[in-house]
């Protein structure tokens, strides 16, 4: 790495701590945005039907959905400050772009959520069946739109649009907060988290159904199999889609983030009409250069075609490594100089009437602009540096996707036998597997995150700074201990949560009744 | 609907809700157990403004600027004459 005066453990802490805290705040969000769609869905039941049934049930999800909810409030307000301490060159340097749809996210969150949620809770028997039922959808609306604006932050991280670099704060300044709130990437990674999310919660749901019908609960034997088949109908479109508009995000990556693409495929050099690995040595013939440019002849570029550069079809140039590092050293250089030259205008003003020093500014100040666009590879020392954990990419994909059909299959069999009129609580082999599946839905839905932040790797923002420019000058003892105390904290809430949670599910409804048309 | 009764009706909605509170009760302790730890003791004893502490008030661009300075290699150029322009090719 290119330090010259940072300690190496510092940035290897900070990014540990920022992965931890990340990965555990990742737990609860899904398992919201998916258990939401599904309790206001068997909401939605209940306003059609007036069934008391799907009143207690709906009830009984919510309940589980608030105990999620509880547990995972606030814990991404640790990641901000994070920001603020460990990454404050980053934070200053893109702050007023990166913080506005997190301020955004705040009020929405604060405001929405917590008024809709209120009205959930305690408004069963003081608003209409109509407002219940328009708050519990508008408490996953509001969830959803909190994730919206999260992942609009973390895209520009990916893609940074809509922005002008201001030398004399050292700041990036929005020029566009279209650009930035609908960018396509963003639009893609909402798209794909989200519905992803869904199946987060199908899978759950479907589980606690099965564990109900494992352990023979005759009171909730009828909510456990209307969830089941609700769970699975909402789990199969959210595969299915989650492929769909994977594939779009594939599109996306292999414009604008072609290192990770070519990470995740652990492609060293491409060309036209590029097999997808199943893993090493087993490939489907052009799958890549579809999924990559929807042309199966396609073509897509491998790590050495990006390192010494390549001509795209549409025949533009991608300059190579070194010619980028060269002009993002120029672009440093160039900064430096501006802001010497800016101090020298104003202290030898009246020695210099002819102009030369703001001359010489606004010279640097054009080579800045021209090469802004490489600003981060001047920080760059090595270009294996631009290379992202080929391994980690190449597997968690692997993972992600495997586990994306699996599901599939998973819920479009259990469908097919509720289509049947098949006894699927007699199938003890199919109740555990769906139990099985949760820890497979948390590293399914985990590793979609690890592609998409070490494919990222080495930057913090795309191009524009590396982690080792962004991160504080802070000893790696002080990150190290909270990340320690994160950990012991993080453990310690989880098995809170899921101590709570399964006292919940063990409790059930006793009084549940089965629904008016029978189970 | 008047809008004193719609305040009387919200104001009813949070106070009878809190009252009959079961799991709530927990939740609701385990939410004030978690702010306190993140807002009072993460926030204020090991998650300072590393920027705030470390430079001056209004000297945060220079600041950042020396940060971002101190992490190439070589260092930046000294400011040059016209013609003169190591950026230059």
């Amino acid at each position: 790495m290119n330090l010259l005066s940072i300690d190496p453990a510092a940035i290897d802490w900070a990014r540990a701590q920022f992965a931890l805290t990340a990965i555990y705040h990742w737990l609860f969000v899904p398992l919201t945005l998916g258990v939401g769609l599904i309790m206001a869905i068997i909401e939605t039941k209940y306003y059609r039907t007036g069934d008391a049934f799907w009143r207690r049930a709906a009830q009984f999800w919510q309940r589980l959905f608030g105990i999620n909810f509880a547990m995972g409030v606030a814990t991404g307000i640790i990641l901000e400050f994070e920001f603020g301490t460990n990454w404050s060159n980053y934070s200053w340097f893109v702050g007023d772009i990166f913080g506005a749809p997190l301020a955004i996210e705040g009020i929405v969150a604060f405001f929405m959520e917590s008024t809709f949620v209120a009205v959930m809770y305690f408004g069963w028997e003081k608003v209409s069946r109509g407002f219940h039922l328009a708050s519990t959808w508008l408490t996953w609306l509001g969830a959803t739109i909190s994730a919206w604006w999260i992942l609009v932050a973390n895209s520009w991280m990916q893609y940074p649009v809509g922005c002008e670099f201001n030398p004399d704060t050292m700041r990036n300044e929005m020029t566009s907060f279209l650009d930035v709130a609908l960018s396509p990437f963003a639009i893609d990674k909402f798209c794909h988290t989200v519905i992803s999310s869904w199946i987060v919660g199908a899978v759950f749901v479907v589980a606690v159904s099965a564990w109900y019908l494992l352990k023979k609960r005759e009171a909730e034997r009828a909510l456990a199999l209307k969830s089941l088949r609700i769970g699975a109908i909402v789990g199969l479109i959210a595969a299915v889609l989650a492929g769909a508009t994977g594939h779009k995000s594939a599109q996306t990556v292999a414009a604008v983030q072609p290192m990770k693409l070519a990470a995740m495929e652990a492609l060293y050099d491409g060309g036209n009409a590029q097999g997808l690995k199943i893993i090493e040595g087993i490939e489907v013939p052009y799958a890549l250069s579809f999924m990559a440019t929807n042309d199966f002849n396609g073509f897509v570029p491998g790590i050495n075609d990006i390192l010494k550069g390549y001509t795209r079809e549409d025949g533009t140039v991608e300059p190579s490594a070194q010619e980028k590092r060269e002009r993002g050293q120029m672009a440093i250089t160039a900064l430096e100089n501006y802001r010497r030259l800016k101090a020298d205008e104003k202290t030898f003003a009246d020695q210099d009437p002819d102009g030369y020093i703001t001359a010489a500014k606004e010279k640097q100040l054009a080579i800045l602009k021209e090469n802004m666009p490489y600003f981060g590879y001047g920080y760059i020392k090595d270009e294996a540096e631009l290379v992202p954990p080929v391994a980690v990419n190449f597997w968690a994909f692997r993972v992600m996707v495997g586990f994306g059909g699996l599901f599939i299959l998973f819920f479009a069999y259990i469908l097919f036998l509720n289509w049947r009129k098949k006894d699927i609580s007699s199938m003890k082999w199919l109740l555990w597997l769906s139990i099985i599946l949760v820890p497979c839905a948390y590293i399914c839905s985990e590793s979609g995150w690890l592609v998409a932040e070490f494919g990222r790797q080495p930057w913090t923002i795309q191009d524009m700074l590396p982690v080792a420019a962004s991160v504080s000058d802070i000893g790696s003892g002080a990150v190290a201990t909270t990340f320690w105390l994160f950990l012991a904290l993080f453990t310690t809430m989880l098995a809170v949560e899921i101590n709570i949670m399964l006292k919940q599910i063990k409790k059930g409804d006793p009084l549940l009744t089965p629904p008016q048309g029978g189970e | 609907m008047s809008k004193e009764s719609f305040w009387r009706r919200a104001i009813n909605l949070y106070y009878d809700g809190f009252r009959q509170m079961t799991l709530g009760r927990t939740l609701w302790l385990i939410i004030g157990i978690k702010l306190f730890v993140i807002f009072v003791i993460l926030k204020i004893f090991f998650f300072p403004d590393f920027i705030g502490q470390n430079a001056e008030k209004g000297k945060e661009a220079e600041f950042v600027a020396g940060e971002l300075s101190k992490r190439t290699d070589p260092p930046p150029a000294l400011p040059v004459r016209e013609g003169d322009n190591t950026c230059q090719e």
